[in-house]
């Protein structure tokens, strides 16, 4: 397909949508949290009754990916009224149907509601959780068929590598995203076109793109929910990168954990391998470019970016010490681009709608916004997306409708496994980059887990600390060793059989290990432990006062 | 030929550009610790024990993967370098059984001269003594998972010079060990060919001949480094 044939297409399918008879579309959350609490049954169940009913001509029903709110799943959103309904049922379906779309009235009780708001709001907007989120990334995820290509051509899909194949040159494209002042979402913060100008700068005959999906921070799942819910959006992020560093291959390494993510990915390949929008020469240009995926076998630390790229070669997926970066010699030896989904999804509206624009969101170092996951004890859990500088309070209280049951807030875990423990007292920080490693935290992936005050901070750090000590990959001595023995110590303070000699080890190793590791799994290991250890090092005291209570000879200083 | 300056421990060099850090350290007989390097292997930067401190770098990075560049200011002397590779020893130590005096490498070990080096008079860590096999089954070599510390510089000599890959690695973080093969028992390997560079490039008394005793064995890893500046020459 050349460029003209891609714009009739566009055109096309944009007249269908408009002339469509269907009054009413009904939106179904097919994502894999709504899908494991039975959404596909209850999607099964709308199709008979409105076959039923006689209602096809009329009601247009839409599988789509995460709309945000996933503990209250399986969710059904009525259009165009934006009414949301929660844990939806299939004894529920023929209720609905007859309220909202023939008497045209929403069902109070079964809408979208978090226990701490007044009322639920009949129309979804309205409610402080979509209110005050601001959907870049996410804007199509649950709006569109994220199975089909030509739903997301109506939403201005693909617009932007056209865009940028015949109107820009690969240093117009580096300097847009230079300009929009995005960071690598993966989790470092690395300036994304600071990234793309050094690959496009090496010299190669060969380069390579790869789209890291090996997301495995527990409590995170942004990529899986953007690989679901918009696929094509991070393929044309691909493109837009190969064609801007000059790449004609690219990789997508996804969990192997992620069947629908893989399979949707996969078939989004498909189709627009099909419609020309990649392969040999897209859309008539002189631009080939060709996605493959990759699948991952369940190490974490194959998120890692060397780590990741010897899993592609086909090698023991174990890091290596950078430099050399990927930029320079990444897969098969070769400059590599190697960026987070979210990052590759944020590309295409940047192209669109100009680095300027996105640089004005979010605050002056990081600009933007940041999709978070949501987990733990609060109310809404589920997938936002907030300008950067949003303060944790708006994202708990406001967003995430407060704490289940109307308990106490005591500390948001950021950042997994590499993040930290942010007290109630900064609960106003301004989430960004800086501002969460100042608090001995980091942002991460976007993994936010709220905690409640039956939470105890000791144990968080140690269950933290036996998921590192698991997949540390075994290559280096301080995170082999290290996180195994910061392991042993924490289960010992845990069972208050620690003294202070005890404690004072364990500070020596975390230090040892963040520094001394090869890799960021290591370097970043103790990060919970320091962390709980500054803001919560009273509830340490207390087990170990409790073992000197009785052992009161104890020495209590360390002999070394 | 051109070099470069760089300058280590506050002495100022003139170096080749490209070289390792590590390689200018040693051609200047300024002393680093190392485990995981044998010369004319592909280093990989494991053991942690060859830390620099790099102004300008917020980083410690390890010497032996990387490489100078003009005016580097190095460090390797500096109190938090020498108290991380007490700790690492100390780990190396405490991680599987290394009793010396009953090893077959005992006063012929880099491990147990590491220990000397770093002036570790005892461990503060627990000894973690993880159940670990005594490989006898191949005709003539021993594999004691017990004292091996995963430096993987058998696998590298096994894949990178005698071209065999009989040795790989398993698992993940503490429950990684060596393997032959597909995890098959050494003596059934099909792809071993017995040749001993492995037994060779072991800085301790894991890999072992039959034919010694306590105390005994005795290793030459220069002779792999020796094989490797051989074959270049002759392909020269």
């Amino acid at each position: 397909m050349n460029r003209q044939e891609f714009k009739d297409l566009v055109i096309a399918e944009r007249e269908k949508t408009k002339n469509s008879t269907c009054k009413h579309k009904i939106c179904i959350c097919c994502g894999a949290g709504c899908i494991s609490s039975g959404s596909e049954a209850v999607m099964k169940k709308l199709q008979e009754e409105i076959i039923e009913r006689g209602l096809q001509s009329e009601v247009e029903i839409i599988p789509t990916g995460c709309m945000g709110p996933c503990n209250q799943g399986p969710l059904m959103k009525y259009l165009p009224k934006n009414s949301i309904y929660q844990k939806v049922d299939c004894s529920n379906i023929s209720q609905i149907v007859q309220s909202q779309v023939i008497e045209k009235k929403p069902i109070e009780h079964l809408l979208l509601f978090a226990d701490s708001r007044e009322r639920p709001f009949s129309n979804a907007d309205e409610d402080p959780f979509f209110s005050k989120q601001l959907k870049i990334v996410l804007k199509n995820c649950g709006q569109l068929n994220p199975e089909r290509i030509e739903d997301y051509l109506v939403h201005e899909g693909y617009r932007a590598l056209d865009k940028a194949l015949f109107e820009m040159s690969p240093e117009d494209v580096i300097a847009e995203i230079k300009q929009s002042r995005m960071r690598g979402r993966g989790g470092a913060g690395y300036p994304t076109g600071l990234k793309w100008e050094t690959v496009y700068k090496y010299v190669n005959d060969q380069k390579y793109v790869i789209c890291n999906g090996d997301e495995g921070d527990p409590g995170a799942f942004m990529d899986r929910s953007v690989l679901e819910g918009n696929p094509h959006r991070v393929l044309e992020g691909m493109a837009i990168g190969g064609y801007a560093v000059g790449a004609s291959k690219g990789y997508a390494y996804i969990r192997g954990e992620y069947p629908l993510a893989i399979k949707r990915f996969e078939a989004a390949i498909r189709q627009a391998k099909k419609m020309g929008l990649l392969g040999p020469n897209i859309l008539g240009s002189n631009f080939s470019f060709d996605v493959e995926v990759r699948i991952g076998a369940g190490a974490f630390v194959c998120g890692e970016e060397t780590a990741l790229i010897a899993s592609i070669e086909g090698k023991r997926g174990t890091p290596r010490p950078r430099p050399p970066f990927p930029a320079e010699s990444g897969l098969w030896g070769k400059p590599t681009l190697i960026n987070n989904v979210e990052t590759f999804a944020g590309i295409a509206p940047i192209i669109n709608n100009g680095g300027e624009w996105y640089s004005e969101i979010g605050t002056p170092k990081s600009a933007g916004t940041k999709v978070f996951a949501l987990a733990g004890k609060i109310n809404y859990s589920g997938l936002i997306e907030v300008p950067m500088g949003t303060s944790l309070r708006e994202i708990v209280f406001d967003i995430g409708g407060g704490i289940q049951g109307g308990g106490e807030f005591k500390a948001a875990q950021t950042g997994g496994p590499s993040g930290g423990c942010i007290p109630a007292e900064h609960l106003d920080v301004k989430m960004d980059y800086e501002a969460l490693v100042n608090l001995g935290s980091i942002m991460g992936s976007g993994g936010l887990i709220v905690m409640d005050q039956s939470s105890d901070m000791v144990d968080v750090a140690r269950f933290f600390m036996e998921f590192c000590m698991d997949e540390s990959c075994g290559k280096c001595v301080p995170c082999r060793v290290g996180t195994k023995m910061m392991h042993d110590l924490l289960q010992k303070i845990c069972d208050n059989n620690a003294s202070r000699i005890d404690l004072e080890r364990l500070e020596e190793l975390a230090v040892y290990v963040k520094e001394a590791s090869l890799c960021g799994l290591g370097g970043s290991a103790p990060n919970p432990l320091l962390s709980t250890l500054r803001h919560f090092r009273n509830e340490y005291e207390t087990r170990i006062g409790k073992y000197e209570e009785k052992h009161i000879d104890v020495p209590q200083t360390s002999e070394v | 030929m051109n070099t470069i300056d760089i300058k280590i421990n506050d002495r100022s060099l003139k170096v080749l550009p490209g070289i390792t850090i590590l390689q200018a350290c040693r051609e200047n007989e300024i002393d680093i610790l190392t485990m995981c390097h044998l010369k004319g292997l592909t280093d990989v930067g494991a053991c942690r024990l060859c830390l620099v401190e790099i102004v300008g770098i917020n980083k410690l990075l390890s010497a032996c993967t990387t490489r100078v560049a003009s005016n580097m200011v190095i460090r390797t002397d500096t109190e938090k370098i020498k108290r991380y590779q007490r700790i690492t020893t100390e780990l190396f130590f405490a991680e599987r059984n290394h009793v010396c005096s009953v090893c077959v490498a005992n006063g012929n070990c880099e491990l147990q001269e590491l220990g000397y080096k770093v002036g570790m008079d005892h461990i503060r860590y627990p000894f973690l003594f993880p159940e670990c096999k005594v490989d006898t089954s191949h005709q003539y070599f021993v594999m004691d998972h017990n004292r091996c510390i995963m430096c993987t510089r058998c696998v590298r000599a096994c894949s990178e010079v005698e071209g065999a890959f009989n040795w790989d690695v398993k698992n993940r973080g503490f429950q990684v060990r060596v393997i032959s093969d597909f995890d098959t028992p050494w003596g059934e390997s099909i792809t071993c060919t017995s040749c001993g560079k492995c037994l060779q490039a072991c800085p301790t008394g894991a890999l072992w001949s039959k034919d010694v005793v306590q105390g005994q064995l005795e290793k030459h890893p220069e002779m792999i480094t020796e094989l490797v500046e051989k074959r270049k020459l002759l392909l020269t």
